[in-house]
């Protein structure tokens, strides 16, 4: 099945009944089979007049009790920023799939992996966090869809699916497993009418005195923090034995593990991290790395954005190398081998 | 002798006090609002939408759920609600800065759509809650924080008419433009209010009531000065009356 469309079909399953988005390559399957398959199970889908008001609708969706997504890719996740932060401040669950392609600006319409700032920092405003599943194969992009809308709901937060045009656009055999229902949360924060027998719910995101917003500030920091002790999510490949460990996600990911059995067959042994969380990051997964490692390579489409963060996480214990491409190209196995060669060869 | 109740304060607004400046109509219009809201017996099942700008802090004063949208997307919000939530009553209340300047776009989809959500714009010709800066809808010549020597129309176009210009879309189906600077005027705000919500109770499709408002404040005038002002200067250029009124005989101009 293509990438675009099993992560709809997981998504239906999961109990997703509402879609707003609007047409952009590489992720247009995504709008087009909820289009024709939400209204056959009592759903709705809807074509937005913009990415901005496609948020803008979720934001409404999910405070009135929705279980609710919106797709786009990097120039359209761009204007989606203001609702994600209104979403994280007002604390509606609700899923965002980006399939990422190159950038800045208009970019190309070719994978990348170059929102990886904007995912992760969020590219809106204020202090807020969400969670970042990058999944590395269609049927990784299934599984964690259906866990993303949990645990949107349990956290009450935004939950970002991180593709790219690749894992959009290719096929892969997948199976669709058997939901476990989950105990979640009672809904009892959303607007459906008081009739006048409560107080009424306010989906709100305004604190003008500074002492409710620190509050408010404190209450999301909880939340975040348990997230970060909870919810992180990564791959960890011979990072005992290794000479050189190697870190990479999603597509990415994979091309390395291509280089890694290439190099095997060299006797150079190559670990890899491979975060399935970019956000929280799996900082603890760097203290399985032995000591004798000779040096970090990241590997990202991209001109380098997850390196910061393996530098935060290595905290100067290795020294921590790049290689990337971007603009639509894909780095190479290749490109990966002689990485690693150089990083060994500097330190022979 | 016992006395006998002629007015009171309707139960769709909150004890708490408005924040609204002395002679600003904000206040009258939350009030016909709630009224029309209980008179309709929609108050339980009322969910609003409120906008960036004075009206904000409205959450605080209306009686029913709410949604505190991002400036200018209330439509695409109440949108999301009511695609949630069909058999809810659905409103926006949005000033002119929110509605005509930034939320265009969400304004113009919505009533395109024909979304079944009623949409209460209130026009004072002035961005109010950030100081007094020119709004799309202030008048060529009025004086603003960022028109000082007034609006210039060859550097900024003369005042945009929303209800002219939303009475021309299809799946609006009831379009009128009221004031509140007299009590006359604001039975007739009222009036339409009403119709607009009996629009959507009867699933016609996209409402939307303009009502002309005053901002003494931010215009340097005093509260009957403003109101007055309303009826010289703003009524000349946005007329009242009905510019669409479906079911009752369509468009009348």
């Amino acid at each position: 099945m293509k990438g675009n469309e099993a992560i709809c079909e997981a998504a239906i399953r999961a109990g997703c009944r509402f879609f707003f988005g609007y047409p952009i390559t590489p992720q247009n399957e995504i709008p087009e089979y909820m289009s024709k398959e939400l209204p056959k199970v009592g759903g709705v889908f809807l074509q937005a007049e913009s990415e901005v008001a496609a948020i803008n609708m979720v934001y409404g969706a999910s405070g009135a009790g929705g279980r609710v997504m919106t797709s786009s890719s990097s120039p359209g996740m761009s204007l989606k920023q203001e609702g994600i932060s209104y979403i994280a401040g007002a604390e509606l669950p609700c899923v965002i799939v980006n399939m990422m392609r190159g950038g800045p600006g208009l970019g190309s319409i070719q994978p990348s992996q170059a929102d990886y700032f904007q995912a992760t920092r969020g590219g809106g405003n204020g202090d807020y966090r969400h969670i970042v599943y990058a999944p590395a194969s269609i049927q990784e992009m299934v599984d964690l869809t259906v866990e993303a809308f949990d645990k949107a709901d349990i956290y009450r937060i935004p939950v970002l699916i991180l593709g790219d045009g690749m894992l959009g656009q290719m096929m892969e055999a997948v199976t669709f497993k058997e939901i476990k229902k989950q105990d979640l949360p009672a809904k009892d924060w959303i607007t459906d009418g008081t009739k006048e027998k409560r107080e009424p719910n306010i989906i709100n995101s305004l604190y003008l005195e500074p002492e409710l917003l620190y509050a408010h500030n404190l209450k999301l920091e909880k939340k975040y923090n348990a997230i970060v002790d909870k919810e992180v999510r990564f791959e960890a490949v011979d990072l005992e034995e290794a000479d050189v460990v190697c870190v990479a996600y999603g597509t990415t990911s994979r091309i390395v593990k291509n280089a890694i059995e290439t190099l095997k067959k060299e006797n150079i042994k190559v670990g890899l991290i491979r975060p399935i969380t970019l956000w929280p990051f799996p900082e603890k997964a760097f203290d399985q790395i032995n000591t004798n490692v000779k040096g970090i390579l990241t590997v990202e489409m991209s001109m380098g954005q997850m390196i910061d963060d393996v530098k935060i996480a290595s905290n100067g214990r290795w020294k921590t190398s790049f290689y990337g491409k971007s603009g639509g190209l894909v780095p190479t196995p290749a490109g990966v081998i002689d990485s690693i060669k150089k990083i060994l060869g500097e330190e022979i | 002798m016992m006395g006998s109740v002629v007015y009171a304060k309707t139960k769709a607004l909150t004890d708490v006090e408005f924040h609204y400046c002395p002679g600003c109509t904000h206040g009258v219009i939350h009030k016909i609002l709630g009224e029309v809201l209980v008179e309709l017996d929609i108050l339980g099942n009322a969910i609003g939408v409120i906008p960036v700008g004075c009206s904000a802090l409205a959450y605080k004063y209306l009686n029913c759920d709410i949604h505190q949208a991002a400036h200018g997307r209330a439509p695409a919000v109440a949108t999301g609600v009511k695609r949630v939530r069909p058999d809810n009553v659905v409103f926006t209340y949005q000033g002119d800065g929110d509605l005509a300047s930034i939320g265009t776009a969400e304004i113009i989809h919505a009533a395109h759509r024909g979304e079944k959500i009623t949409t209460i714009f209130v026009n004072n010709a002035i961005y109010g809650m950030t100081g007094g800066q020119m709004a799309p809808t202030t008048l060529v010549g009025q004086k603003s924080t960022t028109s000082p020597e007034g609006r210039n129309e060859s550097v900024c176009g003369k005042p945009l008419k929303v209800s002219e210009m939303i009475a021309t879309i299809d799946g609006a189906r009831f379009v009128e433009r009221v004031s509140v600077h007299s009590p006359a005027e604001i039975r007739k705000a009222k009036r339409a209010i009403t119709k607009a919500f009996q629009y959507q109770l009867e699933g016609k499709g996209f409402s939307i009531v303009e009502i002309l408002s005053t901002c003494p404040t931010n215009w340097g005038m005093k509260p009957v000065d403003a109101l007055n002002w309303v009826k010289e200067s703003l009524i000349p250029y946005f007329p009242l009356g009905n510019f669409r009124d479906d079911i009752n005989g369509g468009v009348r101009k």
